[in-house]
């Protein structure tokens, strides 16, 4: 069995890897100087130039990019390549409606697709497995990514996408999947599935890849007893592909990045500052290898600690954490990326208060959004009838924003906890 | 001969009924009737009182989001059938209900019945009509 699925890559030297991150960081800041108007205005801002950048020691020098910028740009003033190049898009919700766009040439998808495979790889998969990919297709990266991963390592490859448990455990059950790709919490649903069905004997799954939510060490563990697997972790975004940015090894402890397409760094999220190796901070990546949406220096919000420490699966990439939390107030509700803003948009739009409260759970191991609102004089009425109609537009005008479901509570004026003043908008009971 | 009623937003809680009466216990209004329309998070409490605008004035200093709504208040025969018959006349003759419920009443032969209709106007005459009384404000004691 084959441990790596590019070992000249995954075990190079880190003096290799550094060559390559300088190299390719030169010719892409170069090409993203001459394509991108929008980066070159930053740079110049900056009184930066290509000529400035003439390796990894010089990337602090660059601007930052972020989601911001994303939707300032939008749609297509960050592409680094002419529309004709670019191949396919993936998408995330945005605030305000405005969605962050994605773009990919053939080459990008290609690259994208081995990380994915690394990652598979790294599970233990080979040609000779199955995997069954219950992540969503479609706009999300999730379903796309894991799917030409597992072309790419020669598994035969189960589009399922998210959802429908029975047909899930079906194909399960009757074409023996060895490896199972989806959310965590998707994977300890279909465990509890498996258990009530009585169906643990007839399964043969020996890992899974999970990611796109925040999960413990002990949900990890959860989930390795329900499905009797070993369950990897698997990192990554919309705006730097998507999943495979960063994904663990059989030593489950952090993710390693694949340094020789990303440049990770971190910063201190208030001052921008560049952090030691070993500092919890923002982690910030620079896509070195990307044509069609070739972001330098993107926040992504995420604080986690990066370690080069020697890895007992022979990996010499950097290992990243799993994500602490967020330097935003950005959500992550079941694998969706939930921004307060969002929500308050709808709120004002429907002419309720912006005078809300989210409170995110987790119960059976799924998440769970409900949105309190208070009622007000002018959204009162005598008539029940009346307040369940509203109820149900603005349940259905959150799904078409967020794109899933969330509870909405009217509750009486006043009744939202207030500190100092401020209201505290949301409260995570997420034990994580 | 309209009455005035209030309506009353509150949260599907418990103490929240007693919350509300005992403020209006506290500044002495009289309830004289009083239904509850709930779904599992929250409810509207309708209440007809004998000092509408007071009691009005006191709750919405408490914070209480509320409403007030004209309803019909009629006397039927307090006896089987009584009730039956004139539903089953506002219904021959298309009138709506939208809710229902029944005033305290003090001992005669007539039980109250608090009525909020799609047409009122119709709803009148059509209790003119089949002798049943519409009951005025003042004869409850409401101001």
């Amino acid at each position: 069995m084959a441990k790596y699925y590019q070992p000249e890559i995954e075990t190079a030297s880190r003096e290799q890897i550094l060559q390559w991150q300088n190299e390719r960081l030169v010719a892409q800041v170069r090409r993203v100087w001459d394509n991108v108007p929008y980066y070159r205005e930053k740079m110049e801002e900056k009184g930066v130039t290509p000529a400035d950048i003439r390796g990894v020691a010089d990337l602090h020098k660059l601007p930052f990019l972020s989601k911001d910028d994303l939707r300032q740009a939008y749609p297509y003033g960050l592409l680094g390549t002419p529309l004709k190049d670019c191949v396919r898009i993936h998408s995330t919700s945005g605030t305000t409606g405005k969605r962050v766009v994605a773009f990919y040439t053939q080459h990008d998808v290609d690259l994208w697709e081995d990380c994915c495979a690394r990652a598979i790889v790294a599970a233990g998969g080979t040609q000779e497995d199955v995997c069954q990919v219950a992540y969503g297709y479609g706009l999300f990266t999730g379903g796309s990514g894991m799917h030409g991963g597992s072309h790419k390592v020669g598994c035969l490859t189960l589009p399922l996408s998210s959802g429908n448990t029975d047909r899930q455990l079906q194909f399960m059950v009757d074409l023996g999947s060895t490896i199972l790709c989806c959310t965590p919490s998707y994977a300890a649903y279909l465990g509890e599935s498996i258990h009530e069905q009585g169906l643990r004997d007839q399964i043969k799954l020996k890992a899974g890849i999970f990611g796109a939510e925040a999960w413990s060490e002990s949900m990890r563990r959860e989930i390795e007893h329900s499905l009797g697997i070993k369950a990897y972790d698997i990192y990554g975004l919309t705006e730097t592909s998507g999943p495979g940015v960063a994904y663990e090894c059989e030593a489950q402890t952090g993710m390693h990045i694949n340094e020789d397409h990303f440049i990770a760094e971190i910063i201190d999220p208030n001052t921008g500052e560049v952090l030691p190796e070993g500092s919890k901070g923002e982690l910030v990546f620079t896509a070195i290898t990307k044509e069609a949406f070739p972001l330098l220096r993107y926040r992504t919000r995420d604080i986690c600690v990066l370690t080069r420490e020697p890895c007992p699966c022979g990996r010499t990439h950097v290992k990243m954490s799993k994500p602490m939390g967020r330097s935003d107030d950005m959500l992550i509700v079941k694998g969706v990326n939930v921004f307060p803003s969002q929500i308050e948009a709808v709120l004002l739009d429907q002419g309720y208060p912006a005078n809300y409260q989210i409170i995110v759970d987790r119960v059976n191991h799924s998440d769970t959004l409900e949105v309190m609102v208070e009622m007000t004089p002018e959204t009162f009425s005598d008539s029940l009838g009346k307040i369940t109609e509203m109820e149900k537009n603005l349940v259905s005008s959150l799904k078409a924003m967020l794109g899933i479901y969330a509870k909405v509570r009217l509750v009486a004026p006043q009744s939202i906890a207030r500190s100092e003043g401020k209201a505290v908008r949301i409260i995570d009971k997420r034990k994580i | 001969m309209n009455i005035h009623q209030i309506s009353v937003f509150l949260e599907n809680r418990t103490g929240q009924l007693a919350e509300i009466t005992g403020i209006l216990a506290e500044n002495h209004i009289d309830l004289r009737a009083i239904s509850i329309a709930e779904t599992a998070d929250y409810g509207i409490v309708r209440m007809i009182v004998d000092n509408t605008d007071a009691a009005t004035a006191i709750l919405l200093n408490a914070g209480y989001i509320l409403s007030t709504t004209w309803v019909q208040v009629i006397a039927v025969p307090n006896e089987p059938g009584g009730l039956a018959s004139v539903l089953k006349a506002l219904a021959e003759n298309s009138i709506a209900i939208e809710y229902m419920y029944s005033l305290f009443t003090h001992g005669d032969h007539k039980a109250y019945m608090v009525f909020r209709v799609s047409e009122e106007d119709k709803f009148v005459s059509l209790m003119a009509s089949l002798g049943v009384a519409v009951i005025p404000a003042g004869e409850l004691g409401i101001r």
